[in-house]
């Protein structure tokens, strides 16, 4: 990247998130055709060789992620990508990669399940994104960006906390950021100061220890420490790498909360409230894995209404109310995945308003 | 300030080259840009819609209930979104398919720009999107022509660069249709 | 006095798990041979597979990634591809390539990744106690096949060395024995023109050896011995399916 950095583009968010793995330095992309995420192997296919780095069509979801593993083992940056059906495919292989400590990207465009489902839209991956997964007791980072911009942004993030954490990271976004074209600025990747992977395997030197990369662990009480190790290095995650965004929530009464593509419709729902004179604010968590549990429980010493809205039957909602203080209240509207269901800024508003006026420190408002 | 445009066809109407034309001629502008595609299985055919926001701030919900403009390019997209456009709104409608003769809807003013036939004697039936487009930046006043005649060449692939000259007076012609209908 | 016979320096000095009379021990001695021979030690990535050969960190003295069941090729092909100089191989059992991983297995030949794959067949599932595997040979009685494999219902044994052979990006694919010196004179060759093979970029290279489990059949290591030359030749013809040399 060079001094024109400033100036401002225009791409569709897969597009952004294959141009932010370059810039990141990805050297291998593994993927398999699936909607609505095909753009990003399209770019990659395209752009990747030119930089002298790999892109390979796999066979399958599953050697997709098994080759992002070799090469994730290999000490190189390496990303794949899918939605629904084939991230369900992939989450043997991320078992493994948490289990073998590995870095990698997964960028996961939400579609609509169970099953095939359907194309569009859809928020109900938040439990398989941010529980693991796949079987064992593990964590992934999970980044939710809401906008083309913050895909190119977390993108890179991504692999940045993926490697200094050694634990696989995970894009998740769905269909509305994803096809969605907005300008957006290429920023280069700042540095970041990234330990030296020592562990990778790299054909063992002379003078050098046996390099191996490998989940099964049969030693007396080893499967017992690794485990504690991996809940430690959960907590320093939640303790340094929890990103989130507040919006008008200093004096709020009732507070939105949304993730990804909803958080940007909340938004607007939340602005439009605001000129309707309700002290109302929205908290996005930007990280889903970590959660922001404090911002929850900071914001709700003042504020006792929380409306969780997401493309689902509720899934992020029970974080929130593991999150926020006991006596804060936690309501919930979902819109579950379906074509044309997404809901648009005036149908928040008036689950806002509704809300709203039964809340009681709401100060009166007609409506 | 923040705007608005809803815009529907059928696919092959050239709905979402409209969208991609006002977006860059909005990012020209200053603007920050948020365009929202959605389109059936088909590839033609088939149902075609985008929503573009662009404001000099946040541009915010990229879904849009009810749009301060809207370009319904066929009957079917009349049929489904006129009514949602917001109080004190304009629709702007393909008139060459859509027949609005006594069709009223409080609130909101109906343009009708017979889009087709506009395109046809420019040359190109095919520029249907670009009348539309002129037909936007007049009915909005948030785009200038010479905004959208450089947007062009973004939205345009160089091969079709040749073809920018023809698709400006077929922009202008639409701007020119949708004035005469203003008053 | 001159050494005639030592351990090969690609493997660790340590006693391998592997039950008396199995061939896997073998196998491993013929690969680190080839290994050493062809001067690869310290370019070597191997990658361990789902079953008896999941060990392969533990005595072979070189990089090592474990592979989830299976998918040792494509685990193989993504390290490759990100260290095209380095030497990589699969060491995988038949239930493993020929059963959960013939997607991965039939994909990495057919494009010709430049990868070296042990095929140790052994016509069972050997460490989770001995079930039908894809190689088990028709009437093979086994834990998941009591009455014997049923080719009408199980369908036929794959004949791997065979089927591979006949894609285009497989550079050399051979089946080797070890039930006696001779044999193990001759798979210690392939297995040695697989590598080199990878070594000159000529593509995707395949040995297929043939073991004995007396374990799992349930026989002595001799009467195992025995059932590889009366059994599972007689079906598996050894011999050298594809050779890109010849071509």
């Amino acid at each position: 990247m060079n001094s024109a950095v400033t100036e401002k583009i225009f791409v569709k968010g897969n597009e952004a998130v294959a141009m932010a793995a370059l810039e990141a330095g990805c050297r291998c992309y593994f993927g398999y055709p699936i909607t609505p995420q095909s753009d990003i192997p399209e770019y990659l296919s395209r752009e990747l060789p030119k930089t002298g780095g790999e892109f390979l069509q796999a066979e399958s979801e599953i050697g997709a992620i098994n080759m992002l593993l070799g090469a994730s083992a290999a000490g190189v940056r390496a990303m794949t990508s899918s939605s629904g059906p084939g991230i369900s495919l992939k989450q043997e292989g991320i078992s493994y990669m948490a289990g073998s400590e590995l870095p990698g990207v997964i960028v996961d465009i939400m579609r609509q399940g169970p099953g095939l489902g359907g194309i569009d839209a859809s928020q109900a991956d938040y439990f398989q994104a941010t529980r693991g997964g796949g079987h064992g007791g593990y964590r992934i980072i999970v980044l939710a960006p809401n906008s083309v911009q913050e895909m190119y942004d977390l993108t890179m993030q991504a692999f940045d906390l993926s490697d200094l954490y050694r634990i696989p990271a995970m894009v998740l976004a769905d269909s509305v950021i994803g096809q969605m074209k907005e300008s957006i600025v290429a920023n280069p990747r700042p540095v970041v100061e990234l330990p030296d992977k020592g562990w990778a395997v790299r054909g063992r030197q002379e003078g050098t220890e046996q390099n191996v990369v490998k989940s099964l662990k049969l030693g007396d009480g080893e499967m017992e420490k690794f485990h504690w190790m991996m809940h430690d290095r959960y907590q320093l995650l939640a303790d340094k790498e929890c990103r989130w965004e507040e919006y008008l929530t200093d004096d709020a009464d009732l507070i939105v909360t949304a993730f990804g593509s909803t958080s940007r419709i909340s938004k607007t729902a939340v602005a439009m409230a605001r000129e309707a004179g309700m002290k109302v604010g929205l908290l996005r968590p930007i990280t889903l894995f970590p959660f922001p549990k404090r911002a929850y429980a900071a914001l709700s010493e003042h504020c006792k209404l929380f409306l969780d809205i997401e493309l689902s039957t509720g899934q992020m909602v029970d974080d929130v109310r593991l999150s926020v203080a006991r006596d804060a209240e936690v309501a919930f509207y979902g819109r579950p995945p379906g074509a044309g269901s997404l809901p648009t800024p005036e149908e928040l508003f008036e689950q806002i308003a509704r809300h709203y006026r039964a809340c009681p420190a709401a100060t009166e408002v007609t409506l | 300030m923040r705007h608005d445009v809803f815009i529907a066809g059928y696919g092959g109407q050239g709905v979402l080259l409209a969208g991609n034309l006002l977006s860059y001629a909005a990012i020209h502008e200053g603007n920050n840009v948020s365009f929202f595609p959605a389109y059936g299985v088909e590839k033609r055919g088939g149902a075609a819609m985008c929503t573009i926001v662009f404001a000099d701030g946040d541009t915010g919900s990229p879904v849009v209930g009810s749009p301060s403009v809207a370009l319904l390019l066929n009957p079917l997209s009349f049929e489904k979104y006129a009514g949602k456009v917001k109080q004190g709104g304009v629709c702007i409608v393909n008139s060459s398919l859509v027949d609005t003769t006594g069709v009223e809807l409080p609130g909101i003013k109906i343009i009708p720009v017979p889009m087709n036939q506009i395109a046809l004697e420019m040359g190109d039936v095919r520029m249907v999107n670009m009348v539309a487009c002129g037909a936007y930046g007049e009915m909005s006043g948030a785009l200038a022509l010479s905004s959208l005649e450089a947007a062009l060449k973004k939205a345009l692939p160089e091969r079709n660069h040749r073809l920018i000259p023809a698709n400006v007076t077929a922009m202008a012609a639409g701007a020119a249709a949708a004035r005469a209908k203003k008053a | 006095m001159k050494q005639v016979f030592t351990r090969p320096d690609s493997l660790k000095d340590v006693p391998t798990h592997f039950c008396p009379g199995c061939n896997h021990g073998t196998v491993h001695r013929l690969v680190g041979e080839a290994i050493d021979d062809l001067g690869l030690r310290s370019e070597t990535i191997g990658v361990a597979s789902v079953g008896c050969s999941v060990f392969l960190y533990g005595y072979f003295d070189i990089d090592v990634i474990e592979a989830p069941h299976g998918r040792a090729p494509a685990v193989a092909t993504g390290a490759k591809r990100a260290r095209p100089d380095r030497i990589v191989f699969t060491y995988q059992g038949d239930g493993d390539l020929a059963a959960i991983g013939m997607s991965e297995i039939i994909h990495s030949a057919n494009r010709g990744e430049d990868i070296t794959v042990i095929f140790v067949n052994n016509t069972t599932y050997g460490m989770t106690g001995g079930q039908m595997a894809p190689t088990t040979l028709p009437g093979q009685k086994t834990s998941t096949s009591p009455y014997g494999r049923d080719v009408a219902k199980d369908g036929a044994p794959f004949k791997m060395a065979e089927l591979l052979s006949g894609l285009d990006g497989v550079a050399f694919s051979a089946r080797v024995a070890l039930n006696s010196p001779k044999n193990v004179l001759m798979a210690q060759k392939a297995i040695k023109t697989a590598f080199q093979y990878q070594v000159e970029k000529k593509g995707f290279s395949f040995i297929e050896a043939l073991s004995s489990c007396p374990t799992n059949w349930g026989m002595s290591p001799l009467a195992a011995n025995q059932r590889v030359v009366d059994e599972m030749i007689p079906y598996f013809p050894l011999g050298t399916y594809k050779n890109r040399a010849d071509l």
